[in-house]
C-alpha cells in the first residue's frame, strides 16, 4: 500500500503531521507497537529535518506485510558532508530553529538508531533523499 | 490475565434515550453508535471517562451503582471517601457533620483515601529511581486514562507506573487494621464513594490486579444528597473542622490538578481533560516530547473536582478544598501525633505493586495484517464516495467511522443519507427502502407523522 504526504519547509507548527498519519495507519494494520514507535520516531526526525532545512519535500510510504519503506525527498540545500551530519550533536540548524526546541543535532543518528536500514544521498543546493526501512517481523 | 468482559459503570437507559447523537459526537474513543434510535456503547472501546453522560441532554446515561443496603452484609462497614466530597457541601456545613451523617447512614468507619498519599509518594520516588530507563513515567491515578492508553496508545503501556492508587492502598490499610483487631475477612466490608464512573469500572474489573480490595462502590451524588438532607433536617451546630484528624495539604490537593506532579522532582507535567491528555499522548508516542520525567494525566476537566458525580461547580469545590487545606496547615499540631496509617507503612509498601498493564488496542482492523491491509484499502475506497462532512446522520460519529463499520460488517453504506439520495435518484433503491434504512438507524417513532399545526 502506498501513501504520499507533502512536507512544507519552514512550517514547524505542522511538523509531525505526516508521521502521525503513518502512525495511525500502522496501528490499524496491527503492527507491533514497539516497531510502530521506532518507525514513527525516525519519521518524525526526518520530517523535522525537511521542515528545518529544506524548502519543501514529500514522504512516500510503501507498506507491505513484512516491512515499511519510506522515502523522504526534499528540495533544499543538501548535506555537504553526510559523515559529519551522522555524528551525535552535529547540527547546522540556525539559532532561530534551536530556540523552537529543534536542531539539537541528534536527527540523523536518531533516525539510524530507530530504523533497520537507512540510506541517504544528497546533492548540495539540490536536495536530500532519505530512505528508511523497518521490518515488522 | 486481562478479563475478556469489561465492566462499565456507564449505562444507557433505553426508555429515556432520544438518540440525539450528542454523546456519540463527544466520545473520545468513538465508542458510541446510534442504532434503532438509541445510543449503543461498544464495551471494548469505552474507557468510562463519562464525557457521554456530561453531554446527554435528557440524562439517559447513568452511572450504575451497587445497592446501598449491601453494606449491611458486613459487621464492619468502612466508607472510603475521596477528599473532593468534602468540597461539595455549602460553606455552613461542617466537616464534623458530614462525617457524623455518613456514620449515621450505617458506616462504622469513615476514612478519606487521600490520607494514604505519603506511602504512595515515597514508593513512586523509589519506583522511578529503580526503573529510570522507563521514563517518562505515567501515573496510574486515573483509571479512565489507564484504559485510554490500553486501547489507543498501546506503545505507552510500559510507561505506566506499576503502583496501586491511593484508593487501593487505603482499602488495604483498613482491611489489615480491622483484621489485626480480630475481625474476620468476611466481616469487613469496604466501600468507596466515587466521584466518577471510571473508578467504579476500576473496582469491578481492575487492571494489573487480580481482585479488587473494595467490596462495593457508592456514587458520590447519592451520598451528597443523603448527607445534605439529614443535615438540613437536624441543624445540629458543630465545629467546622474535627479536632482529632489532621489532613495535610499533600492529601487534600492530591486529586486536584498538579496534586501529584508537584510532589516529584525533575520535569513533571500535569494535564487534565481527556482531549488534552490525548493530544499530549500523541506527542509522547512520537517522541515529540522527550525529557519528561513524570506525567499526571486525568480524564476530567480540573481533575476529580470535575468528576461526573460531583454535584458542586468544580471551581467552587476547588476553592473550598484549598481553604480547607490552608486551615489544616495553619492549625497543624506542634507535635504531629503518629497516624495509624504510618504504623502500616511497611506492610502497605510491600504490597503496593501491580502487574504490567496489557495493551488491548481497538485500532487494528484485523489481527491478520494481510486482511487488515485489504480492509484499509476498502475503507479508503468507501471514503471517496462518502460526503466527508461528519454529519452523524448514519448513526456513526464520522464518515471514517462509518467506513470502518462497513468494512467490519457492522454497518451498511446505505446508512449514509447522501448515498441514499444518490441511489434513489438513480433508481438503485426505492424511496421505501431508503425510508426503511433511516427507520433502522433512528427508530420508528422518530418518523411518526406529526401535525405541524399542533405546535
Amino acid at each position: 500500500m502506498e501513501f504520499k504526504f507533502e512536507i512544507e519547509g519552514g512550517n514547524f507548527s505542522k511538523a509531525g503531521s505526516a508521521s502521525s498519519e503513518v502512525k495511525k495507519i500502522l496501528k490499524q494494520l496491527n503492527v507491533n507497537p514497539k516497531i510502530i514507535k521506532r518507525t514513527v520516531v525516525s519519521l518524525y526526525e526526518a520530517e523535522v529535518n525537511v521542515v528545518a532545512h529544506a524548502f519543501e519535500g514529500n514522504m512516500n510510504v510503501d507498506i507491505d506485510t513484512d516491512k515499511i519503506v519510506v522515502k523522504i525527498e526534499d528540495r533544499g540545500p543538501g548535506i555537504p558532508d553526510i559523515d559529519q551530519a551522522m555524528q551525535e550533536g552535529y547540527s547546522t540548524a540556525t539559532p532561530q530553529v534551536r530556540e523552537m526546541g529543534f536542531g539539537a543535532g541528534m536527527g540523523l543518528p536518531n533516525i539510524k538508531r530507530n530504523s533497520d536500514k537507512m540510506n541517504i544521498t544528497s546533492k548540495v543546493d539540490v536536495g536530500t533523499e532519505l530512505e528508511i526501512i523497518n521490518y515488522f517481523g | 490475565m486481562e478479563q475478556i468482559h469489561f465492566y462499565h459503570a456507564l449505562k444507557v437507559v433505553d426508555e429515556v434515550c432520544i438518540g440525539c447523537t450528542h454523546c456519540m459526537n463527544v466520545c473520545p474513543t468513538a465508542a458510541i453508535r446510534v442504532k434503532n434510535g438509541i445510543a449503543d456503547i461498544n464495551k471494548n472501546a469505552c474507557v468510562d471517562c463519562g464525557e457521554c453522560l456530561k453531554a446527554c441532554p435528557v440524562n439517559a446515561i447513568i452511572v450504575e451503582q451497587d445497592d446501598f443496603t449491601q453494606i449491611f452484609n458486613y459487621k464492619q462497614r468502612v466508607a472510603l471517601l475521596p477528599t473532593v466530597l468534602l468540597g461539595q457541601f455549602p460553606d455552613d456545613v461542617s466537616e464534623v457533620q458530614i462525617y457524623n451523617e455518613i456514620k449515621d447512614l450505617g458506616f462504622t468507619h469513615v476514612y478519606e483515601v487521600d490520607g494514604a498519599v505519603d506511602a504512595l509518594i515515597d514508593s513512586t520516588k523509589k519506583f522511578m529511581h529503580k526503573h529510570h530507563q522507563e521514563r517518562p513515567f505515567i501515573s496510574s491515578f486515573c483509571p479512565a486514562i489507564v484504559r485510554l492508553i490500553q486501547v489507543k496508545f498501546p506503545a505507552l503501556v510500559d510507561n505506566i507506573i506499576r503502583l496501586k492508587p491511593v484508593i487501593d492502598i487505603s482499602a488495604q490499610f483498613y482491611r489489615k487494621k480491622l483484621q489485626d483487631k480480630g475481625y474476620a475477612q468476611n466481616e469487613i466490608g469496604i466501600f468507596y464513594v466515587t466521584p466518577c464512573a471510571a473508578k467504579i469500572a476500576a473496582v469491578k474489573s481492575p487492571v494489573g490486579e487480580e481482585k479488587s480490595l473494595i467490596d462495593g462502590v457508592i456514587n458520590m451524588d447519592f451520598i451528597y444528597n443523603k448527607v445534605l438532607l439529614s443535615i438540613k433536617n437536624s441543624k445540629k451546630e458543630t465545629k467546622k473542622y474535627p479536632e482529632n484528624i489532621h489532613m495535610s495539604r499533600r492529601s487534600i490537593g492530591w486529586t486536584l490538578t498538579t496534586g501529584e506532579a508537584s510532589r516529584y522532582s525533575g520535569r513533571c507535567l500535569a494535564i487534565d481533560e481527556i482531549h488534552n491528555v490525548i493530544e499530549v499522548l500523541e506527542k509522547l508516542e512520537n517522541e515529540e516530547i522527550t525529557d519528561v520525567d513524570f506525567l499526571e494525566l486525568r480524564a476530567c476537566d480540573h481533575s476529580c473536582a470535575g468528576g461526573v458525580l460531583a454535584t458542586e461547580n468544580r471551581f467552587l469545590a476547588i476553592e473550598r478544598l484549598r481553604k480547607r487545606a490552608a486551615w489544616y496547615h495553619r492549625n497543624k499540631p506542634m507535635i504531629m501525633p503518629e497516624r495509624e496509617i504510618d504504623l502500616y507503612k511497611t506492610y502497605l509498601q510491600e504490597n503496593i505493586g501491580i502487574d504490567k498493564v496489557e495493551p488491548r488496542s481497538i485500532l487494528s482492523l484485523d489481527s491478520d495484517m494481510m486482511v487488515a491491509m485489504k480492509k484499509m484499502k476498502k475503507i479508503n475506497r468507501i471514503m471517496k464516495v462518502l460526503p466527508g462532512i461528519d454529519c452523524g446522520a448514519c448513526g456513526a460519529p464520522r464518515c471514517q467511522a462509518l467506513a470502518e463499520d462497513v468494512v467490519q460488517g457492522k454497518a451498511k453504506m446505505t446508512q449514509c443519507v447522501f448515498l441514499q439520495k444518490m441511489l434513489t435518484k438513480e433508481g438503485l433503491i426505492s424511496p421505501q427502502e431508503s425510508f426503511d434504512i433511516s427507520e433502522d438507524t433512528w427508530g420508528k417513532s422518530r418518523f411518526e407523522k406529526k401535525n405541524l399545526n399542533d405546535h
